[in-house]
């Protein structure tokens, strides 16, 4: 070795204290090791479930199976509601880059600002952003959704209701929704999440823990630029259950029918067990449009419109009966000995109590002789005021409201449906708990027509009716099907005076002069009583220019057969101005119900016919094969 | 010559490299299975093969011959890098690689040595046993540095270039500064640097940024330091083993075998095994730094203690980086790191301490 051109010069003679810097380094090499040793620590001893856990949700995408919810049917197992298949666009919290939603916003025409709210106020990592996609857009996010592009985006398989078109029965039905904000705050929702769909009214709303699935989950596990690996687990979806009603689609669609155009509802139901068999309200709205998300001008379009076409007059609307409430008043007078089957009251087309006078609906001057002399079985069919007036004044309102209890006055009537109102019957007590004064005997005149502050909707007009048309036994009206029915009230009369309030009902479409008569059907017994309410505040309406407002309101309570009761109609025409304008919707749904038995009755006559026919013919065969079988 | 014997080799050194070495050709093995990289473990194996040969050569030719010819070195790789922007190969927007019949080398990985050798020379040459360093002895240090830092700043890899100044300070450091230079010259970077990270590419200031603040952009610069530390964290005490470790085999873990290998070894093998492994590299270092305790001069010193900052350097960065503690370089780390240049450049360094070893008896 070259030792005199090398530059070797010994250090150990040199003063610099190299071996204190050399300790210094060794101590500085430990604190960096310590240093290390510690963020490991820190990530794989101190917190590893974090880590391990965001390492499955790199490793795992999860796929949510979206269960359909169960069909809403009819008593005939008919499919009322049922669910299609869509495409939904989901997006993968984790991935959502904030740069790529004005574009993703944009290519399915969702507001920016909207899609910003929605994606802030929902905490799941998958968030449907649009559901029901267009062809188009399930092609944009088909070429965009790979890693260099939108790799948030998750293209999934979801159900979109479909409900019938143009509103059909949609008070009955509901519509559905995603759930908000504050029905997650209330305890009721508990096992609900954020995104979720729920049943919003009617009986989407009612039923929604019967109509709605589980949802189910698919585990596939991916690389980083989205490739599919293998599937680790699939949970399968379970549908929700269907619900079979007990609407018959025939009498719906007949009822639908007639109230085209017209404003109110109709209500049928099966008297004997309170099944509802039809039940409408008009005007109506397309449920169609809530699936999902409502959009701001349909929903404000609907909330807006001054006749409300959301809110179901069959059961939240509350209307004077009018003249429908007579039949209770009969009863009430025949069992409290007010009056006997021959009472006479004259009538002269009205008559004064307690210094005001009260006119009859046949009054001076069309009428100038008003009903004259009048006894009960007349006064229900020709409908008089003052005959009812007087019983009315005889009872006096704390016993008339008994017999209205009974017959389900002042009390819901418990259907399954949601947001029913109460019916309301005044009496001395409700008057003082109200407005803490005392009741005029004159404020009981006009209650004996179904007047004043006697209010009722139409299901539960239907109710109490029926309840009489079946000899005093009421039942709750429920829209489920194969439930056992439920008797609320019973109602113990002498049938004698039950069979007069019939009789006289029988008289409104039967015989002559009857109010009612439109509702004839041949063949059938039809009972039923005419109605025409004026508004709550007509005294005051008819002072101003509201038009159409001025008019009354029309109602027809039909049900038969006379003697044994099936099916109760009650029709509600809004501004219809008179009872006979309902009538006619009645009948319409009677006819159709004693058609379809009728039809029934005589398919299953021609089935047992061919079955006869056919067990003949095989008999003959049989003896064929014997006789050949002999030779 | 004949204690340059076999025997008299630093054989606890070369024990500890060979299984630092085997343990980062089992993880190149098992993170590269079923990807592109498939095979990149196979030829690790060469790499460390010809670095154990040309550590040996190193050791025996020896740290002094080298130092004689330390300028032609230099000017030779400085030639390289020259050569490399001329006609390197552009990977990820940084030319940094050029090729030599088949072989794909980075010369910047080469720089380390020539600059251990040639700081080594001049301290030991320029300045006097018994004095400090001087105003101009720093800047002809800097000069000697800084020359090739810029070349390979200007590559651009940042991270590479960073690595030669543990070489510059080790040096300056171990010869002497007095505290009044000491201070101004914290005072000086104090100043410089933040002027220094203005003029860093976009890309550059996002790494230093993103490190600190992963979840700014996850899916952006953060995307590396966040994944890095899932796969971390995910080993856990134990660590899943090469078949369950997902973010090594379902590639959410950035280049899982080089920059990023430690990771992989981390999520597959745990705390315990991260453990053993960093007690391994300690116990490499300190064995380069004993061998700087016992080198027979002042040049064996300075070339020792210039090897074991520059190891440290990478280990702290390398793996800092992979638990999230220091920003993203894109520097190996050395021994595990897949790569000829950079292990070649190990055993390169390895090798020149081994000649130290060799000649501590001399004189």
């Amino acid at each position: 070795m070259a030792q005199d051109s090398s530059p070797q010069v010994g250090y150990r003679d040199d003063p610099r204290d190299f071996a204190g810097k050399i300790a210094i380094f060794q101590y500085l090499t430990v604190l960096v090791f310590v240093f290390l040793v510690s963020g490991f620590w820190q990530l794989q001893v101190q917190d590893p479930e974090r880590y391990s856990e965001a390492a499955e949700r790199n490793r795992i995408k999860s796929t949510p199976l979206l269960a359909p919810r169960g069909k809403i049917l009819d008593r005939d197992n008919r499919v009322i509601v049922d669910n299609r298949t869509s495409y939904s666009l989901l997006l993968n919290r984790d991935l959502i880059n904030a740069g790529h939603l004005p574009a993703i916003a944009t290519a399915l025409q969702l507001d920016y600002d909207d899609l910003k709210a929605h994606i802030r106020h929902n905490n799941r990592p998958q968030i449907i952003i649009k559901d029901q996609l267009t062809r188009d857009e399930i092609a944009w996010i088909e070429s965009h959704q790979d890693e260099s592009a939108y790799p948030e985006m998750q293209l999934i398989k979801s159900w979109r209701r479909q409900y019938p078109q143009n509103g059909f029965a949609a008070h009955v039905t509901g519509y559905v929704g995603e759930i908000s904000e504050s029905e997650l705050d209330s305890p009721q929702f508990s096992d609900y999440r954020q995104g979720d769909i729920i049943g919003k009214d009617g009986l989407e709303k009612q039923y929604d823990k019967t109509l709605r699935g589980v949802d189910g989950q698919q585990r596939v596990q991916v690389d980083n630029l989205g490739h599919e690996h293998h599937t680790e687990t699939t949970q399968d979806a379970v549908p929700g259950q269907d619900l079979r009603t007990t609407l018959d689609l025939d009498l719906q669609s007949v009822a639908e029918l007639a109230m085209q155009d017209k404003h109110g509802a109709v209500v049928a139901l099966d008297p004997r067990n309170g099944e509802v068999l039809a039940m409408m309200s008009s005007p109506t709205f397309d449920p169609n449009k809530f699936t999902g998300r409502i959009s701001r001008t349909d929903w404000n379009q609907l909330m807006n419109d001054p006749f409300k076409p959301l809110l179901n007059r069959a059961t939240q609307a509350e209307f004077a009966p009018g003249s429908t409430f007579k039949p209770i008043v009969a009863l009430a007078g025949l069992e409290t000995g007010v009056i006997d089957e021959d009472t006479e009251f004259h009538c002269a087309g009205g008559a004064s109590f307690y210094g005001n006078y009260y006119a009859c609906w046949r009054h001076p001057p069309q009428y100038p002789a008003g009903h004259g002399n009048i006894s009960l079985h007349r006064a229900i069919r020709e409908s008089c005021d003052v005959f009812f007036y007087n019983v009315a004044n005889k009872l006096g309102i704390d016993r008339l409201a008994e017999y209205a209890d009974i017959a389900g006055f002042g009390h819901k009537t418990g259907i399954d449906l949601p947001n029913e109102r109460e019916s309301t019957m005044p009496s001395t007590k409700w008057k003082l708990h109200l407005t803490r004064e005392k009741w005029y005997v004159g404020e009981t005149i006009s209650v004996g027509i179904g007047q004043g502050a006697v209010t009722v909707s139409p299901l539960e007009l239907a109710a109490a009716i029926g309840g009489i048309a079946d000899r005093g036994k009421w039942f709750r009206p429920h829209l489920v099907a194969g439930v056992a029915p439920v008797l609320t009230r019973t109602g113990h009369f002498n049938p004698e005076n039950i069979e007069r309030v019939v009789s006289g009902m029988y008289a409104v479409v039967n015989e002559e002069h009857g109010t009612g008569r439109v509702c004839a059907i041949p063949g059938v017994k039809v009972c039923g009583k005419t109605g025409t309410a004026q508004l709550a505040s007509n005294k005051y309406l008819k002072g101003t220019s509201a038009g159409r407002n001025m008019k009354d309101n029309a109602w027809f309570v039909g049900y038969a057969p006379e003697e044994a009761p099936e099916i109760i109609v009650v029709a509600l025409f809004e501004n219809g101005e008179h009872g006979d304008h309902a009538a006619w919707i009645v009948r319409d749904v009677l006819k159709a119900y004693f058609d379809k038995k009728e039809r029934k009755a005589k398919g299953q006559e021609l089935q047992t016919e061919m079955q006869d026919h056919l067990n003949a013919t095989n008999l003959l065969a049989a003896h064929m094969v014997e006789a050949k079988s002999q030779h | 010559m004949g204690y340059r014997t076999f025997k008299e080799l630093d054989w606890p050194l070369i024990i500890v490299t060979l299984i630092l070495s085997v343990l980062g050709i089992l993880q190149v093995y098992s993170a590269t299975t079923d990807t592109k990289w498939e095979g990149a473990w196979e030829k690790q194996i060469l790499w460390v093969l010809s670095g154990l040969v040309m550590m040996w050569a190193t050791a025996v030719i020896g740290y002094q011959a080298l130092m004689t010819q330390v300028l032609y070195l230099y000017g030779g790789v400085i030639g390289l890098l020259f050569a490399t922007t001329m006609i390197g190969n552009k990977v990820f927007g940084s030319t940094r690689w050029i090729r030599i019949s088949g072989f794909t080398l980075q010369p910047s990985e080469f720089v380390k040595i020539v600059l251990i050798l040639a700081i080594a020379r001049y301290l030991v040459e320029f300045v006097k046993p018994s004095t400090t360093l001087t105003w101009g002895d720093l800047a002809k240090l800097g000069i000697i540095v800084g020359f090739p830092m810029a070349l390979v700043m200007k590559q651009p890899d940042l991270g590479t270039s960073l690595t030669y100044i543990p070489i510059l300070v080790s040096g300056v450091l171990m010869a002497g500064l007095r505290w009044k230079q000491m201070l101004i010259i914290g005072a000086v970077l104090a100043v410089t640097l933040p002027i220094g990270y203005h003029f860093l590419k976009p890309y550059q200031k996002d790494r230093l940024v993103s490190f600190k603040y992963p979840d700014r952009d996850p899916k952006g610069t953060g995307f590396q330091v966040i994944q890095s530390r899932i796969a971390v964290g995910n080993g856990g005490m134990w660590g899943r083993g090469a078949k369950d470790s997902s973010q090594t085999h379902l590639g959410f873990l950035p280049v899982p075998h080089t920059d990023f290998i430690f990771s992989s070894f981390a999520e597959e093998h745990g705390f315990v095994g991260i453990v053993i492994a960093l007690v391994l590299y300690f116990l490499l270092i300190m064995q380069v730094v004993q061998n700087a305790q016992t080198a027979n001069d002042r040049a064996g010193l300075y070339v020792c203690m210039g090897v074991a900052a520059l190891l440290l350097f990478h280990v702290l960065v390398n793996v800092g980086m992979v638990v999230g503690k220091m920003p993203i370089t894109g520097i190996p780390l050395p021994l595990m790191s897949s790569g000829g240049s950079n292990t070649w450049s190990v055993f390169l360094m390895l090798g020149l301490v081994n000649g130290v070893r060799l000649r501590r008896f001399v004189n």
